[in-house]
């Protein structure tokens, strides 16, 4: 699903250059739940952005579902990130002044589906996620874990290929950890690809392959189960 | 692509832009009141404008009078401080030279610069007026307003030098009792009797007038016979053609008087003249530069107006990285994102345009009611056409676009990553 050769990647600022990424080999499958890890600096959520279309990156090759992607310009990664991805995010970054159903209906509002479908489809996916009671509440209105319920409702709804995670439970004590955790396990037996990055040994625990980076190359690659 | 016209990308936009009602409300007012001023300013030149027609529509605009005074340089053999008299045959000899001249009415007067007053009698009634020795052409320079059942001076009562007369309205409350209908009585001037054809109303004729409405006129060739005054005219009234400058026919009707009457060519006090075209010209360029003015006052308020919702704007793009952010991450195109902030400085353009345009037909609608009775005031049917109003709506619309441009663009060269960073 997720292929990655040799991707270099720096940051200038002014005179210094800082390598963030030297060199990265990684190829995930569809269907596997991948756990990303490494302390900060270590370059994983700057692997993220690249894999998310966030970023660009310097040298090397990334292919996603068998599509090149390098130098996209925005409209064109606004689609593919609208096509191919679903974000998660510690901070949830649900829209604050839309309720939950419109917040789970925007990506499909870009993708141009009518107003009914995405009613539909949106209470489809809250159901999923368990909140379906909760679909006219504003974010403020919702706990921690149940934004990033209808956040993971909301990279769920566009039917994306792979999922990534940004430390989804960065945010939420270990009792809702667990649940969004178990939520995105659920999701992944379901045959979705996720990518979660976390810092968090727990977390990275309950997931089907460990990778973990240090100073921009990837130290290790654990396959359990 | 979403359209215009769907119903969810105006969910988008009123969900944006009612996050900050208070600040959407203020900026609003301010495009709301560019329109409104342009409105009701250019309604009101408009009133004026109408308002001075309405005074001046008795009277072709374009016409002038002139009389004769005394010499003030001794020409020709003459002493200084000779009284000219105009002929009858002046108007003939000005005809032929001056093709610019529609048409001129001669007329004597006695009661009126200096000259005594008739006496006028009517039984035990008596009064001194002004009278008039008319020709029925003055109709076409000065229109004359007649009472029911009566005429002014036609052809036949000047060839038969007719014994018959027009009286004003008040001559007549002077003359005669109220319930008695004056029209074929007969009053006595300077002991003939004349028979009474008709009654004019008092016109306000604004600046240039010399008549009122205590008067008698009679026809010219009547007045030339009870006064002895011979081919003599008191003054002449000159109509020019719409589309001549009566200033330059002024200019050539005394040039050939000053030649008919020997008098010096660079004798100014000889004749007296009173332009009304000049007059009117002022009054015509006061109420254009109002027009104009109004128009300068409303595009540069509502230009200042739309500026200061593109500002709001790009405030508000400032508030929204993070949001903006969150939609590129989710599958918005940098499209999508322009769309919608354009969108919403057009719309808040629009609602502020129509509101404005609202509140300000309000106001002239008031402002018409109050005026509507008092004739001193020169204002009348203070009204907007609907094409300068719609002239303007589509203005605002282009510079809603515009202004748009510059928050949807600084929109959209944030990008996701760093908007997404933004706390």
């Amino acid at each position: 699903m997720i292929e990655i050769k040799d991707l270099n990647k720096s940051y200038v600022m002014g005179k210094n250059s800082l390598h963030v990424l030297k060199g990265i080999n990684l190829k995930i499958n569809e269907g596997e739940l991948v756990a990303i890890m490494g302390s900060s600096g270590s370059g994983k959520s700057t692997l993220l952005n690249i894999i998310g279309m966030l970023d660009n990156y310097d040298s090397g090759a990334y292919q996603l579902d068998k599509v090149p992607i390098k130098d996209l310009d925005e409209t064109k990664a606004a689609k593919y990130r609208n096509k191919f991805l679903g974000f998660v995010f510690q901070s949830f970054n649900l829209i604050n002044y839309k309720t939950a159903i419109e917040n789970i209906a925007l990506p499909l509002y870009y993708q141009g589906i009518a107003s009914k479908e995405r009613q539909k489809i949106a209470l489809d996916y809250l159901d999923k996620v368990g909140l379906k009671d909760w679909s006219g509440h504003l974010p403020s209105e919702l706990s921690g874990g149940q934004k990033q319920r209808v956040a993971i409702a909301r990279a769920l709804a566009s039917k994306p290929k792979v999922l990534l995670a940004d430390e989804p439970t960065g945010a939420l004590d270990s009792k809702t950890s667990d649940e969004v955790m178990e939520l995105i396990i659920q999701i992944n037996k379901e045959g979705k690809t996720i990518l979660v990055v976390t810092h968090e040994q727990e977390v990275a625990n309950m997931c089907n392959r460990i990778i973990t980076l240090k100073d921009g190359v990837i130290m290790t690659d654990i396959k359990s189960k | 692509m979403n359209s215009i016209f769907d119903r969810d990308t105006w969910q988008e936009i009123f969900g944006s832009i009612g996050q900050n009602k208070v600040r959407t409300i203020i900026t609003v007012i301010g495009v709301l009141w560019g329109i409104f001023l342009y409105i009701v300013l250019s309604g009101i030149a408009k009133g004026v404008d109408n308002g001075f027609e309405n005074q001046f529509e008795r009277i072709s605009s374009n016409s002038m009078f002139v009389w004769a005074q005394y010499t003030s340089i001794p020409y020709a053999g003459f002493k200084t401080a000779r009284g000219i008299d105009l002929q009858l045959n002046d108007v003939e000899s000005l005809r032929k030279n001056i093709p610019e001249i529609q048409y001129i009415a001669p007329r004597i007067q006695k009661g009126n610069f200096g000259s005594a007053a008739a006496s006028v009698v009517n039984g035990k009634r008596s009064g001194s007026f002004a009278i008039y020795g008319d020709y029925p052409i003055l109709l076409k320079i000065r229109s004359k307003d007649i009472y029911d059942g009566g005429r002014f001076i036609n052809e036949l009562d000047i060839k038969e030098s007719r014994k018959v007369c027009v009286i004003g309205e008040r001559t007549r409350k002077e003359l005669f009792e109220d319930n008695i209908n004056p029209i074929g009585e007969y009053i006595k001037i300077e002991n003939i009797f004349f028979r009474i054809i008709g009654i004019h109303k008092y016109v306000d004729e604004g600046g240039g007038s010399f008549d009122d409405d205590g008067d008698i006129h009679v026809p010219f060739t009547s007045f030339k016979r009870i006064f002895n005054s011979g081919e003599r005219v008191g003054f002449l009234l000159i109509a020019g053609f719409d589309d001549v400058d009566i200033l330059k026919v002024e200019e050539k009707v005394k040039t050939q008087l000053k030649i008919i009457h020997k008098i010096h060519p660079d004798d100014d006090q000889a004749l007296g003249s009173f332009n009304l075209g000049a007059l009117f010209d002022r009054i015509l360029r006061f109420a254009r530069g109002m027009s104009f003015l109004s128009l300068v006052i409303g595009i540069t308020t509502i230009l200042a107006g739309v500026i200061g919702i593109g500002n709001i704007l790009l405030i508000s793009v400032k508030e929204r990285t993070k949001e903006i952010g969150i939609r590129r991450a989710i599958g918005a195109s940098p499209n999508h994102i322009r769309k919608q902030i354009i969108l919403e400085s057009v719309f808040l353009t629009i609602i502020a345009g129509i509101i404005g345009i609202i509140i300000g037909a309000f106001v002239l609608y008031i402002i018409n009611i109050a005026t509507e009775n008092l004739d001193n005031v020169p204002l009348k049917n203070a009204t907007v056409p609907i094409k300068f109003i719609l002239g303007a709506l589509f203005l605002m619309i282009g510079l809603g676009t515009v202004i748009g441009f510059i928050p949807a663009e600084k929109a959209i060269s944030i990008k996701p990553i760093e908007a997404l960073r933004e706390e």
